[in-house]
């Protein structure tokens, strides 16, 4: 490893040069904060060996399952976790789920520290009655099905509507209103799945409002995202210019973000009459889609049958205090708001791993401090699952980079258990043996990658991604 | 041990010198394809003139300096640029006229973590850099798709710009340019201050 010691982080460069043992490090999940704890670990400290743990024969998490199938720029980020994962110190094993296949205390056991970094596999919920009627569906499955995730393959949404409804001022909600919205022969050239295409070409929704508890300059979405749905070809934006009213002076002394952004509502929202205008000489646009604000939703209301969803009664807000942490009050009036299609998008949620790992179920994160999972020595923890489930993919980095630069002062400082017992997969391995189960490396998931790419190419997609388990395990032979 | 074995073959064999760690972590930069074209005439080659590069089924090309570095370049068109990385140290090189800042860091191999993750699509704000003020004044208009970006970025200033979108110019000779700092860094920093002082 010559050269590395070099390039790593001052106070590491002493104990780089003596004789250790090469540090054997665990890291739980395979999305950005899993891949960029390791990088760090790897580039920052020339022995370290850092095996990632992954539930899914595929890795990547959120990149490949989250982020929107017409962004596939972002997920250019899959190159670099490309490159650390055939680094030679690092594994990847695939398919294999932590807490069930191996528990946190038999990694720890292999290995002389172990970072969680599994995401947030649920979301949150409304908690309102009819909730769970036909019709309504949580952003997370919607977003999980149109990126094939295995879980969520036979969701199979009813878009026979013409209006739906997304609950939530979130990038999620924007990113399910723009695959809703969106002209078909965009879709087709992303890697969308074959299934949700199909089912999108059919679809009848052709209004989306995305509804939000408090106001204009609560909106957790970001301006890129906006200006993205605002431009979106045959779509038009519905922006009620009196819910902006006074906002332009309210935000002259806020930051630039979200005085931007709130500039680009209030200037769509006047645009409209324009728009009108061109509507009325029969240039409309067939399908439309607008922001409703201080709207908390109190029931999902049934149809006269009781067999679905056929709209949402809001309660009306207004707002306590201000800027971002304003709150909804409810003011006693309620709205009925008509809909086929439900889509609640407030939120992801993180989950307890195992019962040997502290977890806060309050706040849905694991108690941490600097990314040490308070209490368990050895034990980290990075990304959502440390945070909670917001931030893009530079906020994941920077929180990784953070609890990687944890782990690697314990190292120095002499707080781990260094002791060569701890194998690492030797013993991880004859564990998910006697278990019957098989990890998938990461030149294993490169044949699956390869005949994802294959199969797109035929129909013009970078790739048509495959989301049956059994099918991946099919192509490598196991 | 069969994942193993697999593994290490493949970062031996097949790329040899990849994992020289300054190379990790760094983007894998291609081509600098940019989807919303904000400084047309930024670089020298556009992404038709190199090829039909940034294609999915080339996920796994590493960067190879086809492109920037092996086009002829008088001496006049030598731009030295500095970068001060995040832990605070200097680094120099020597830039080409038309590259963008971030084709100069991964051209380079400069070690700044993180940097350029979505290659130059102005879909991450990793390559976020800081001016000074005079510079930045005389720099090209910001795009408001740069703008959208830039405040998504961590540390944001009012002298921020991709490094994606700036273009070197002969103009900038001597160019100081500073990487914001996240968490780590700063904790880092406080680290090396504790030593110091003991
Ligand atoms: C719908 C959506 C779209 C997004 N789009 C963007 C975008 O365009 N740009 C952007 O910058 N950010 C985007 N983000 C945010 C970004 O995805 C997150 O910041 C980031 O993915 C969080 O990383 P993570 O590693 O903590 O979690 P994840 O990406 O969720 O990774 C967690 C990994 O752990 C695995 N895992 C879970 N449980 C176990 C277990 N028991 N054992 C082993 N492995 C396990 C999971 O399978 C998964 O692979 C988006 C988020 C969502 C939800
Ligand atoms: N393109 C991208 O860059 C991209 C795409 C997708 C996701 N992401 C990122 O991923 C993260 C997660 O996104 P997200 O949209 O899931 O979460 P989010 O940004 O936290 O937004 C959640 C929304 O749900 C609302 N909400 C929460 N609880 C509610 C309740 N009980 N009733 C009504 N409304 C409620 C919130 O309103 P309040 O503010 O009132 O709580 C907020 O508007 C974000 O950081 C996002 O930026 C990025
Ligand atoms: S490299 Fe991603 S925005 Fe510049």
């Amino acid at each position: 490893m010559a050269g590395a010691g070099g390039r790593a982080p001052l106070g590491l460069r002493r104990w780089l040069s003596s004789a250790a043992p090469a540090p054997r490090v665990c890291v739980v999940g395979s999305g950005p904060a899993g891949f960029y704890t390791a990088q760090h670990i790897l580039k920052h400290h020339g022995g370290a060996l850092v095996d990632i743990y992954e539930k899914l024969p595929v890795p990547f998490g959120l990149v490949r399952f989250g982020v929107a199938p017409d962004h596939p720029e972002v997920k250019n980020v899959t190159n670099t976790f490309t490159q650390t994962a055939r680094s030679g110190r690092c594994g990847f094993y695939g398919n294999v789920t932590v807490g069930r296949d191996v528990t946190v205390p038999e990694l720890q056991r292999a290995y002389h520290a172990v970072v969680l970094s599994y995401g947030a596999e649920d979301n949150r919920v409304l908690g309102i009655p009819g909730e769970n009627l036909p019709g309504v569906y949580s952003a997370r499955a919607f977003v999980g099905w149109y990126n094939g995730l295995p879980e969520n393959q036979d969701l199979k949404p009813d878009l026979s509507c013409e209006t739906a409804l997304i609950l939530g001022h979130g990038n999620v909600a924007l990113d399910i209103a723009r695959i809703l919205l969106s002209p078909l022969q965009l879709l087709r050239k992303t890697d969308i799945t074959d299934s949700s295409l199909a089912a999108l070409a059919c679809s009848k929704v052709k209004r989306v409002w995305l509804v939000g508890r408090r106001g204009p300059l609560q909106v957790a979405f970001t301006i890129k995202e906006l200006r993205e749905m605002i431009n979106l070809p045959g779509a038009r934006a519905v922006l009620d210019p009196a819910d902006f009213t006074g906002l332009e002076s309210a935000v002259k002394d806020a930051s630039r973000p979200r005085k931007r952004l709130t500039e680009l509502m209030i200037k769509t929202a006047l645009e409209k009459p324009v728009e009108m205008q061109a509507a009325a000489a029969g240039a409309a646009a067939p399908r439309e889609w607008g922001l409703k604000f201080q709207r908390s939703p109190q029931e999902v209301l049934p149809s006269a049958d009781g067999r679905r969803a056929r709209g949402v009664r809001m309660a009306l807000t207004r707002l306590e205090g201000l800027g971002d942490s304003a709150k909804a009050i409810p003011t006693g009036d309620v709205e009925e708001l008509e809909c086929g299609l439900v889509l609640s998008s407030i939120g992801y949620r993180s989950l307890p791993l195992d019962p040997a790992v502290p977890f806060d179920s309050q706040r849905g994160v694991i108690p941490n401090s600097s990314g040490r999972v308070e209490g368990v020595p050895g034990l980290y923890c990075s990304g959502w699952v440390k945070r909670g489930p917001t931030g893009v993919i530079i906020t994941t980095m920077n929180d990784s980079f953070d609890t990687a630069q944890s782990l690697l002062e314990d190292l120095q400082g002499g707080v781990l258990d260094l002791s060569p017992s701890r194998e690492g997969f030797g013993l991880v391995e004859s564990i998910l043996h006697s278990r019957g189960v098989r990890p998938v490396s990461f030149s294993d998931w490169e044949k699956i990658d390869a005949a994802e790419v294959a199969r797109g190419k035929a129909a013009g997609k970078p790739r048509e991604k495959i989301v049956d388990p059994a099918e991946m395990l099919r192509i490598i032979g196991h | 041990m069969k994942e193993t074995g697999e593994r290490e073959a493949s970062a031996t064999g097949e790329c040899p010198g990849l994992w020289d760690d300054g190379q990790l972590g760094s983007a894998t930069l291609r081509v600098t394809r940019q989807k919303a074209q904000p400084l047309p005439g930024c670089c020298l080659l556009s992404a038709q003139e190199l090829g039909p590069l940034g294609n999915w089924d080339l996920l796994y090309l590493r960067w190879t300096p086809l492109s920037f570095a092996n086009l002829s370049y008088s001496s006049e068109n030598q731009v030295t640029v500095h970068f001060i990385n995040r832990d605070g140290e200097r680094l120099t090189t020597t830039a080409k006229e038309g590259e963008s800042l971030l084709e100069v860091v991964v051209n380079h191999n400069l070690a700044i973590d993180g940097f350029g993750a979505c290659e130059g699509t102005l879909a991450c704000s990793t390559c976020h850099l800081i001016f000074d003020k005079d510079t930045f004044q005389k720099l090209d208009a910001i795009s408001d798709e740069e703008l959208d970006m830039l405040d998504l970025a961590y540390g944001l200033t009012d002298t921020s710009r991709l490094g994606c979108q700036v273009c070197v110019k002969k103009w900038m000779d001597g160019l100081t340019v500073r990487v914001p700092m996240d968490v780590s860094d700063m904790r880092r920093q406080l680290e090396v201050g504790k030593q110091s002082k003991q």
